[in-house]
């Protein structure tokens, strides 16, 4: 359904350009996938590519065999992308039921906004009508992104640490929705994730470090090679590591 | 009512038909409909043009509407309204000014509002400007609303332009008593080549007074908004004011705050922030499937709302 063909992407700095991501090669096909590697990887950066708010500096992107490389993020989201931040926008204003019926793209009755909500583990009560402004928690913030993208009903949903800031109890709540998400799913699920217990729910595990795709492969291939460790620090870090 | 006056009644007043309770609509000058209650006396002035609204004592859960109406291309006026209100008294009341013109002259409606609020009363005041037309006459509006507020009296007012005035000039003065407390919300939206000069003094003069001011604004297009805000804190009392703009495309705005303490007692803070919509505010909307200029829209109207 996605396929991401010889991706790179490359910023100007002050000193000189810089690739964050070089020749990405995947193909994402229906199924939960999940995207994990070291902090600095390239993982977030790959997402926006996908989704559009980057565009990539070479490369092709395929969704659903159509050439996507340089349609804009309204096109895409249109197109069935879904996307959650892995840190989460606020608003002045705008509640959690009107970004949510902007993210249906319909009216949604009070039933259906409480389903999404209490799909994240939110009481709808107590948030429908609260601005997503600064008096949200981060925790609270995170859920509702997730909410937000389940509304969408996307076929292709991107989630970027969707567990991160969010309490332990809470978590193997979130597990258990991205559980159901997956067996549910007609289309694809990407999740970055640094979890071992998302990880195990994947179909696919994709390690991205230094910008590029070091692995790709089932839990059972991947999994041991990562707790193995993998990367190399530099020398500075290693020295004061073993120190 | 035809259809013009219905649709400006709605703008201004939220009204959808004659209110009930106390009410006095203004057209082009002349009352076209009037009526006091019980408790609510509405009397035109004599000497200029205007009315003395007079509340009784304790009047609790009533409501007094008071629009105005400019429909005749180049109309100027001023009016002066004077709000009496009781003590304990606890009432609504709904002014506003609609201007509809489709002609070449500048219409204009000044209007000075004199709120004496009574010893523990409590007042909502509301207040909406909105223009029209299809005309190049400018629509101009500059209200002044004085307010003196006795013991333990507390008025909240909200006042809103959102649309479709050329030049608007607003003062407000408030002078408070022991214990008495003022709320002010405003909301302005200018677009085109409007300008919006909002200016606010407070006098915190009793004891345990407090005042609450914040602004939130729109700037479009070409237009220019300033916005001045003074808080005089004579007392043990508290003072806030925040005023909060986007700013867009060619607009320029200059927020101006400035509070004085004149107590060591009086306790004063001033915010203010002006920029333009946050990318990733635009960038989370847009991947809800939102385009560009419906995401600015659904910002814009979450901020002002
Ligand atoms: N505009 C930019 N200019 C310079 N460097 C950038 C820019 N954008 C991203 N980077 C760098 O690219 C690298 C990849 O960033 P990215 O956010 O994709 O990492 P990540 O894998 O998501 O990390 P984390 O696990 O911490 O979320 C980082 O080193 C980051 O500093
Ligand atoms: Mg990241």
């Amino acid at each position: 359904m996605l396929e991401l063909k010889n991706v790179s992407y490359e910023v100007d700095t002050e000193g000189g350009t810089k690739e964050i991501l070089k020749n990405i090669n995947l193909t994402i096909d229906d199924g939960f996938v999940a995207i994990t590697g070291p902090n600095g990887g390239g993982k977030s950066t790959l997402a926006k590519i996908i989704v559009g708010i980057y565009e990539a500096t070479d490369g092709q992107i395929l969704f659903n065999g159509e050439d996507i490389t340089h349609l804009s993020i309204t096109e895409r989201a249109k197109k069935g992308i879904g996307y959650a931040f892995q840190q989460p926008v606020r608003f002045k204003g705008i509640t959690v039921s009107d970004l949510l019926t902007l993210a249906a793209g319909r009216k949604l009755s009070v039933a259906e906004t409480c389903a999404f909500l209490s799909e994240v583990g939110l009481c709808a009560r107590d948030y429908i009508n609260r601005e997503i402004n600064a008096s949200l928690s981060g925790g609270e913030l995170k859920r509702i992104e997730i909410a937000t993208v389940l509304a969408r009903e996307t076929p292709f949903s991107v989630f970027d640490e969707p567990e991160a800031g969010i309490d332990l109890w809470s978590f193997n709540n979130l597990i258990a929705v991205f559980e159901k998400m997956r067996d549910k799913c007609r289309g694809s699920i990407l999740i970055i994730s640094h979890q071992e217990r998302i990880l195990n729910i994947a179909d696919k595990i994709v390690v991205v470090a230094d910008g590029r795709l070091k692995q790709v492969g089932t839990k059972d291939e991947v999994l041991p090679t990562l707790l193995g460790g993998t990367g190399s620090p530099c020398k500075t870090l290693l020295d004061k590591i073993t120190q | 009512m035809d259809a013009i006056q219905k649709r400006m009644l709605e703008a201004v007043a939220d009204l959808h038909e004659i209110p009930s309770g106390a009410y006095n609509i203004r057209e082009n000058g002349k009352s076209i409909g009037r009526q006091s209650s019980e408790n609510i006396e509405i009397v035109p002035k004599q000497d200029k043009d205007g009315i003395d609204i007079y509340i009784k004592p304790g009047t609790k859960n009533e409501s007094v509407h008071i629009p105005v109406l400019l429909s005749q291309t180049g109309f100027t006026e001023t009016v002066f309204n004077d709000f009496h209100i009781g003590e304990d008294c606890d009432v609504l009341i709904v002014a506003g000014c609609g201007i509809h013109n489709s002609g070449k002259g500048e219409s204009k409606h000044d209007g000075i509002h004199t709120f004496y609020v009574g010893k523990n009363a409590r007042i909502r005041y509301v207040e909406k400007h909105y223009g029209e037309g299809d005309g190049n006459g400018k629509n101009v509006m500059n209200p002044t609303t004085v307010i003196e507020i006795e013991e333990g009296g507390r008025m909240e007012m909200e006042t809103a332009q959102i649309k479709g005035v050329d030049s608007t000039d607003r003062k407000t003065v408030a002078k408070l008593a022991d214990g008495a407390s003022l709320v002010i919300r405003e909301k302005l939206m200018t677009h085109g080549e409007q300008y919006a000069k909002t200016d606010f003094t407070v006098d915190l003069n009793g004891e345990d007074s407090s005042a609450n001011v914040v602004s939130r604004s729109v700037a479009k297009d070409k237009s220019y908004q300033v916005f001045y805000s003074r808080i005089n804190g004579n007392n043990r009392c508290n003072g806030h004011t925040e005023c909060d703009a986007i700013i867009m495309d060619d607009a320029k705005v200059s927020a101006i705050p400035e509070i004085t303490a004149a107590s060591v007692d009086a306790s004063l803070i001033h915010e203010a922030a002006i920029g333009k919509i946050a990318g990733e505010q635009l960038i989370k909307l847009m991947t809800l499937g939102l385009s560009e200029k419906e995401a600015e829209e659904q910002i814009i109207q979450g901020f002002l709302k």
